[in-house]
């Protein structure tokens, strides 16, 4: 085989990744169980700014993937994944995939001083910022129509499903003169809400009539940032996808413990056993793979490409099955609107679309892995 | 055990040496392997003078990696499968000292093979319902005398030992009544008779213990504590496959990845979907035994162990169905159904019909899947136990 041999990745976390992992965990019990995310979506404002007030700047989360150089904490992927698997395991609506990852990964790829004005602010977490590109925008799929300059600046076009684009304070608007970040307030900008199918990740249409913009980057190094930036959020992707699905295993072998009928823990039949086993040997298989990922993004390995596409073929798919099981083995209370299963079952799904389905990441596996299609 | 244990560097010192002294190249085998016996290197997690050095387990690796870069012959672990990761380490823990004098260093050279006599008729995943008997002749330390009749036996052909577990009461509850012994396959009374299997080999057998006379020198444990015994056999059984190491692409899934590439004729948008799949699955199995070996050298074992040999007995069924289908008209095609006897079990050789039918094999042979399943779900996962009346039953009057 001539793809890129298989780099040593380490597999594990290391100790200041389980602090991490310690400190937002219990930021997230304490200030986002499930009967908080559920009274949010119900509410106008899904998004608590308290909550990332103290992940972004308490924490310091915001700038993991941010030098410290430029204001931020000079970490790295294997940190961000960590942050992304307690985010999955809460089913937290924090912006953190779209700004935290995906912005910051554009502007880190434009290297010029207004983006690094721009990174300054996002690590600090004083300000929010999103790629006004589709969440289902995939790596190595061709970019969408940029948005229109006629001239000067003046930015016009819309983007339908833009993540989190409510909560923003700027948004990466790709124009065909090159990258801007647009103020999301700024006179010409409209965000209009969708309605979502997952309700911890809020979607927004972005028009933009007229919008101005500060120029970050050429068309070619926007293109260039976006791309990267996309490989990036699909590799930590698969770390939330992994958090999801252990929440989702954890409560249901809870719940099948302690539920009986016919005189017995439901959990004490063979079908269930063997059914949670499975899905147990998914989830240890999920978190190998996810870890892989966020190792070979964190080193620049030149296999990441590879390690990514199969991090996101294979860990798309153990979350949906773990959220699909959870609600039915949890029986009529996985169908109710109470019980949190639903917020994990709709991320999952939503998930399993946003930067590239399983099928599309495996036709990037049959690129990488010389398996040419038919 | 030594005072301190030996560090990477401190073995990779003494593979150096021992290199030096018997250069690869101009050292015959044998001569080689004992060598490497005597520097404490075979299995370096065992204690000095038995061929180990009481070094962390963990460190095997690097010694492994040191001898093979230098070229140095190994004792053909395939070929003594049994005995390296099941005999040897039982022995170990249960053995007298003149027991693992006697048997170790032999065992590991691949002098001698071993065989598992566990297996009956009458007892498979229920392996403590076992019948085959035990009686001792005489008083304490007298023979003991065995009749039972054994089933899938793999190497009993090849085998100088076996490692046997048998019924000495009846009278006492299944668990509770059973012995274990090493069987000489030499013995009179011992007949062992191929049991042809669906690749057309016989790699199985099945065995007939006859009046079998075994000195109680040759008891592995105390009498009555042969189940306790035989699960250290079971559990080294099962981690004997989680820990080893691929190249990406390697096993089962190469053969067909290198059809699909050499021969585009075969290709088809429904078998690339699906090969796509597998290849991304076998990726990942590759990956989470990675993280397991990382997860043993830091010394803290992940419960992953358990779940590998499930993954690889699926994966191997599906990839070698795969492929079977993607070869077409040559597909139909078995290369030979010669009875053989093969020396050493092989899960991946020959045409890829022999790899479907072989691999039927992997979710039944050390614990079928469904057992493995179970297993997981109740030492993993915290799963009640299904309700069982078979515990505190005597044996002699349970169903069969
Ligand atoms: C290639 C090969 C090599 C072997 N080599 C050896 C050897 O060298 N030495 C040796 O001693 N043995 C050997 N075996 C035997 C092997 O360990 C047994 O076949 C195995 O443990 C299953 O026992 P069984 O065949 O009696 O099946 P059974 O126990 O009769 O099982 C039949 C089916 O029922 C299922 N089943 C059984 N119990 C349960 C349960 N509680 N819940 C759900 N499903 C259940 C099983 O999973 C299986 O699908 C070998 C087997 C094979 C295939």
């Amino acid at each position: 085989m001539s793809s890129p041999a298989a780099a040593p990745l380490d597999l594990l976390y290391s100790e200041t990744e389980e602090e991490l992992r310690t400190a937002v965990r219990s930021l997230l019990a304490a200030r986002c169980d499930s009967a908080a995310v559920l009274a949010r979506i119900e509410g106008a404002e899904p998004h608590d700014p308290e909550l990332w007030r103290v992940l972004a700047a308490g924490i310091g989360a915001a700038g993991l993937l941010v030098p410290e150089k430029l204001g931020g904490q000079g970490a790295g992927h294997r940190e961000a994944a960590v942050v992304l698997e307690e985010l999955g395991r809460a089913a937290a609506p924090a912006p953190y995939l779209t700004s935290s990852v995906l912005a910051t990964e554009i502007l880190l790829g434009c290297e010029s001083a207004e983006s690094a004005d721009l990174l300054r602010e996002l690590a600090a977490g004083r300000r929010i910022c999103v790629p006004a590109l589709p969440l289902t925008l995939a790596p190595g799929a061709p970019l969408p129509a940029p948005v229109r300059d006629s001239g000067a600046g003046s930015l016009s076009g819309s983007v339908g499903s833009v993540a989190d684009a409510v909560c923003a304070d700027v948004l990466l608007v790709l124009a065909d003169t090159g990258l801007y970040a647009v103020p999301a307030d700024a006179a010409g900008v409209s965000r209009t809400p969708l309605v979502a199918l997952d309700l911890t990740r809020p979607l927004a249409t972005v028009h933009l009539d007229g919008a101005a913009g500060t120029r970050l980057a050429d068309p070619a190094t926007a293109r260039a940032a976006i791309a990267g930036a996309l490989l990036s959020g699909a590799g930590l992707l698969a770390s939330e996808q992994l958090g999801i699905a252990e929440w989702c295993l954890t409560e249901t072998v809870a719940y099948l413990r302690t539920r009986h009928q016919f005189n017995r823990p439901l959990g004490s039949f063979q079908a269930i056993k063997h059914r949670l086993a499975r899905l147990w040997l998914d989830v240890a298989s999920a978190r190998a793979a996810a870890r892989a990922a966020a190792d070979a993004l964190a080193t620049g390995a030149a296999d990441a490409p590879l390690t990514v596409a199969v991090a996101q073929a294979y860990c798309s798919g153990v979350a949906v099955r773990a959220a699909e099981e959870c609600v039915q083995l949890h029986g009529g209370i996985g169908m109710t609107w109470e019980h949190p299963a639903h917020l994990y079952l709709k991320r999952a799904k939503a998930d399993s679309l946003a930067l590239g389905t399983a099928g599309h990441h495996r036709g990037l596996v049959a690129d990488f892995a010389e398996l040419a299609a038919p | 055990m030594t005072a301190a244990a030996p560090t990477a560097d401190r073995l990779l010192a003494r593979v150096r040496e021992l290199l030096a002294a018997h250069p690869p190249a101009t050292t015959g085998r044998a001569a080689f392997l004992s060598a490497r016996f005597d520097a404490g290197l075979a299995w370096v997690h065992y204690p000095e003078g038995l061929g180990g050095l009481g070094a962390p387990r963990s460190l095997q690796a690097v010694v492994d990696a040191e001898l093979e870069a230098a070229g140095a012959p190994d004792n053909d672990p395939r070929r003594i499968g049994i005995g390296l990761g099941m005999a040897a380490p039982t022995i170990l823990a249960y053995g007298t000292e003149e027991q693992k004098r006697r048997f170790l260093r032999p065992l590991w050279l691949g002098e001698e093979v071993w065989c598992q006599l566990f297996s009956e008729p009458g007892a498979g995943s229920d392996l403590a319902a076992l019948g085959t008997r035990a009686v001792r002749d005489g008083e304490d330390d007298g023979d003991w005398v065995v009749d039972g009749q054994k089933v899938w036996t793999s190497s009993a052909h090849t085998a100088r030992w076996a490692i046997l577990i048998a019924r000495t009461d009846p009278a006492l509850p299944k668990h509770q009544g059973i012995t274990y012994f090493l069987c000489d396959m030499t013995a009179p009374g011992v007949e062992v008779r191929p049991l042809r299997q669906i690749t057309g080999e016989a790699e199985f057998n099945e065995v007939f213990l006859t009046g079998v006379r075994i000195p109680d020198a040759h008891r592995l444990g105390e009498v009555g504590q042969g189940w306790a015994v035989a699960r250290t056999t079971l559990m080294n059984e099962r981690v004997s496959i989680g820990g080893m190491r691929i190249p990406r692409e390697g096993g089962m899934i190469a053969p067909v990845a290198a059809a699909w590439r050499e021969r585009p004729e075969l290709r088809t948008p429904d078998l690339h979907q699906r090969l796509l799949e597998l290849w991304v699955e076998a990726e990942v199995a590759r990956l989470t035994g990675e993280r397991l070996r990382q997860q043993l050298a830091q010394g803290q074992p992940g419960p992953e162990g358990s779940g590998m040999k499930l993954t690889f007995a699926r994966l191997n069924q599906e990839i070698s169905g795969l492929e079977v289908e993607l070869l077409g008209e040559e597909g139909l095609l078995y290369e030979d159904w010669t009875l053989r006897r093969p020396e050493i079990v092989d899960f991946t050789g020959r045409d890829a019909g022999y790899r479907y039918l072989r691999a039927k094999g992997n979710s039944i042979e050390g614990g079928t899947s469904e057992i493995l399943l179970n297993i997981v779900a109740e030492r993993v996962l915290g799963l009640p136990a299904e309700p069982r009346d078979d515990k505190d039953l005597a044996w002699k009057d349970l169903a069969r």
